[in-house]
């Protein structure tokens, strides 16, 4: 996907006036949260599971290169090929060469943001290669042409109205808004392809080294499809992904779920492990793993590491209030919300997301809920101080701020500014006490009233307290 | 006991009135209150915007002029949050200058948090006639971890005000949407999410909204008279607790 990250300004703008999204967003609004508050609950000790998981993933991710070898080998061993791709365009590459050895001219797809990274559906056509998306949202978007703009529910922003058009266009069935009657034509559609299709691709939500096997947590049976029907499997995931054993994977299914969708267990969970075996009434002939660094490797072992944890659960962006105004679209790239704003910068360079480590209130909700503690205020907060050590910031910023430490380090001179500060904007705001039109800060001004001060500051009035009475 | 009160930059700007608010209810809890003349800002500003060493020297200059107090007390959970969570990471290659912030760290409350928690007011001198709703401060809530957001009070109990009585807000705890910097960043962004919050104030039907943090403060009653609301009222919690607002 090319990304647009260094136009979140211009397209955060679009979305706020883009009123059926902000519709369909407020319809979405904290739908997921809700749910989610109510069934971590379930967990005795939801505090301590988080904790033990953040464990979990930081012992997978210490020794990452030992875990994948492991990985690679067992996964080898049941018959499975493990490959690696340092980019997305190589993803791309391996994935044609695949079609060509197997003669593969119907590809099917269930959910994958490492295939959004690899702009695959767009390569594989332009190899002649037909990819059929087959999670009911990203099938819904690739009849739109447009990327996801959340990483588990990837159609969130479209109504169900815009869904209708969409499918009345594709389907040629008459136009209708039952939603049931509207699943089963998507199935229906679908049905053929899965039957039809060489090749299944799938992401993955996890791999587990002691078995080489990949997890996949679905709510549609579209990933078991995608899986097992047609001869080719190739699983494509992000090196990060590993976990040691299926116990470590029991631990963390306690939590993303939970932390997704707030269901306590997705409707479909698989654990894949291997070809098809003589006597296995279903499995693929051949499977493929594709192991994707395209970026990752520059978290390790620096200062953003905690950011390799994730279990791309989307807590994060469900619980953001900047997410929440504006949708993940403006983000401009696979991964919107606060994780996106980590992992953007890191994966693609700063330069190339300048906005986004700043797009945050620091309000520390998505630290709050993150089901493996990856501490995204603080996160963005270093990528801010990377910026300045860069020299990335625009130098009136960066003056502004080191102005105000200068004045804040001098108090007597500081007394003085704030009273004539304090005086002038008080004039400003006039009878009514407020300030419509804020000199130096429009961008405050446009959208809300400044309340004016009082006039006088509190150092002056205490002072003049402290003298009357006398102290 | 005797109690340094960091009165903020903000509140010493624009809402003179907070600080002697607070300096009254700190009084009535029986501290003997110092206002060191010389403070001005706590360094958030700075270290939100990456500029670490604007932070440092602020941080720097906190620890000298408060060190000395029994307890620092801010009528912010923002400041106080940036004094306890964040000062100790500003110094992780200083061991002595980390082991006084540690202990100034340790002394730093959020004004309700520290009426409540360790003066134990039971009885605050202020009366309210009419309906407030809270409003939460995220620094408050999330980095003070509960105590100290100034508006739900510490422990969640909201403190106690004669005639007042209490309107829970629809998304109490979300974010108002000031982010002290991002609000002139992304100004429009930041005034669709008041937007939200003066919705919701709204249709709590309360006199007034509560609160605990100047930033806030700005920003809700800036959105909600921009966008016509006249009789919504904007208090800070120290205003009520104190007296000083009565509803009247």
């Amino acid at each position: 996907m090319q990304p647009q990250s260094a136009h979140f300004k211009r397209r955060a703008a679009a979305e706020l006036a883009n009123a059926q999204l902000q519709s369909n967003m407020r319809r979405f609004g904290g739908r997921f949260v809700a749910a989610r508050a109510k069934v971590i609950g379930e967990l005795d000790d939801f505090e301590g599971t988080r904790t033990a998981a953040a464990a979990a993933r930081d012992r997978a991710l210490e020794n990452l290169d030992v875990w994948i070898e492991r990985f690679e080998r067992e996964a080898k061993r049941r018959g499975a090929s493990v490959l690696f791709a340092e980019t997305g365009e190589e993803v791309a590459r391996l994935v044609i060469e695949l079609c060509r050895h197997h003669g593969v001219r119907k590809v099917t797809k269930s959910k994958s943001m490492l295939s959004e990274e690899a702009s695959l559906n767009q390569r594989l056509e332009a190899a002649g290669v037909q990819a059929v998306e087959t999670d009911l949202g990203e099938y819904i978007l690739q009849l739109a042409g447009e990327p996801p703009s959340h990483i588990i529910a990837p159609a969130i922003h479209k109504s169900k109205e815009q869904v209708a058009d969409l499918f009345e266009r594709a389907h040629g069935r008459p136009r209708t808004l039952d939603i049931p009657q509207m699943t089963r034509e998507a199935r229906e559609v679908l049905r053929g392809h899965f039957l039809s299709a060489d090749m299944g691709i799938s992401g993955g939500n996890f791999l587990i080294a002691e078995t080489g096997s990949v997890a996949l947590v679905t709510n549609e049976g579209n990933g078991r499809m995608v899986t097992t029907l047609p001869r080719v499997h190739v699983c494509i995931t992000g090196i990060e992904k590993v976990l040691p054993t299926l116990e470590d994977l029991a631990l963390v299914m306690r939590l993303l779920p939970r932390s997704a969708t707030g269901q306590s267990i997705s409707n479909y969970f698989t654990v894949a492990t291997g070809v098809r075996a003589p006597g296995d009434r279903d499995g693929p002939e051949h499977m493929y793993f594709i192991l994707v660094d395209n970026g990752r490797t520059n978290l390790i072992g620096g200062d953003l590491h905690e950011m390799l944890r994730c279990i791309r659960c989307g807590a994060c962006m469900n619980h953001c209030p900047v997410y929440q105004t504006i949708g993940g679209h403006a983000y401009g790239w696979v991964y919107p919300g606060p994780m996106g704003s980590v992992l953007t910068p890191s994966y693609l360079g700063l330069e190339n997301a300048l906005d986004l480590p700043h797009a945050s209130t620091l309000c520390g909700e998505c630290g709050v809920v993150c089901p493996v503690k990856i501490p995204l205020p603080e996160l963005l907060r270093k990528l801010r101080e990377k910026q300045v050590d860069r020299g990335l910031r625009p130098r009136s910023e960066v003056l502004a701020i080191r102005a105000w430490s200068w004045l804040a380090q001098r108090p007597r001179l500081y007394a003085s500014v704030t009273r004539m500060a304090a005086r002038y904007l008080r004039f400003l705001g006039g009878g009514r006490r407020r300030i419509s039109r804020l000199p130096f800060g429009g961008a405050w001004t446009r959208g809300r009233d400044m309340p004016a001060p009082e006039g006088r500051t509190f150092r002056e009035l205490y002072a003049r307290r402290r003298v009357d009475s006398g102290k | 006991m005797r109690v340094g009160l960091f009165v903020t930059c903000l509140v010493d700007l624009v809402r003179p009135r907070i600080g002697f608010a607070a300096l009254r209810l700190l009084e009535a809890a029986g501290c003997e209150v110092a206002v060191p003349a010389t403070q001005t800002c706590c360094g958030q500003p700075g270290y939100n915007s990456g500029d670490r060493a604007s932070a440092r020297a602020l941080a720097r200059k906190v620890l000298e002029e408060f060190e000395g107090f029994d307890y620092v007390v801010a009528p912010s959970g923002s400041c106080a949050g940036m004094i306890r969570t964040h000062y100790p990471d500003l110094f992780g290659d200083e061991p002595v200058t980390l082991d006084r912030i540690g202990r100034l760290c340790a002394k730093t409350y959020e004004l309700t948090d520290f009426l409540a928690n360790v003066a134990k007011l039971d009885a605050v001198p202020g009366a309210f006639e009419g309906t407030v709703t809270y409003h939460d401060s995220c620094s408050g809530l999330r980095e003070l971890g509960g105590g100290g957001g100034g508006g739900g009070g510490p422990g969640g109990a909201p403190p106690r005000v004669a005639g007042l009585e209490l309107a829970e807000m629809k998304d109490a705890t979300a974010c108002c949407g000031f982010g002290g910097t991002f609000s002139i960043k992304f100004g429009d962004v930041s005034a669709a999410m008041a937007e939200k919050k003066c919705a919701n104030i709204a249709a709590s039907g309360a006199d007034a909204v509560v609160l605990g943090d100047l930033g806030c403060m700005l920003n809700i009653e800036g959105r909600l008279r921009r966008g016509g609301d006249e009789r919504t009222r904007v208090l800070h919690v120290a205003e009520v607790l104190a007296g000083s607002e009565t509803g009247q």
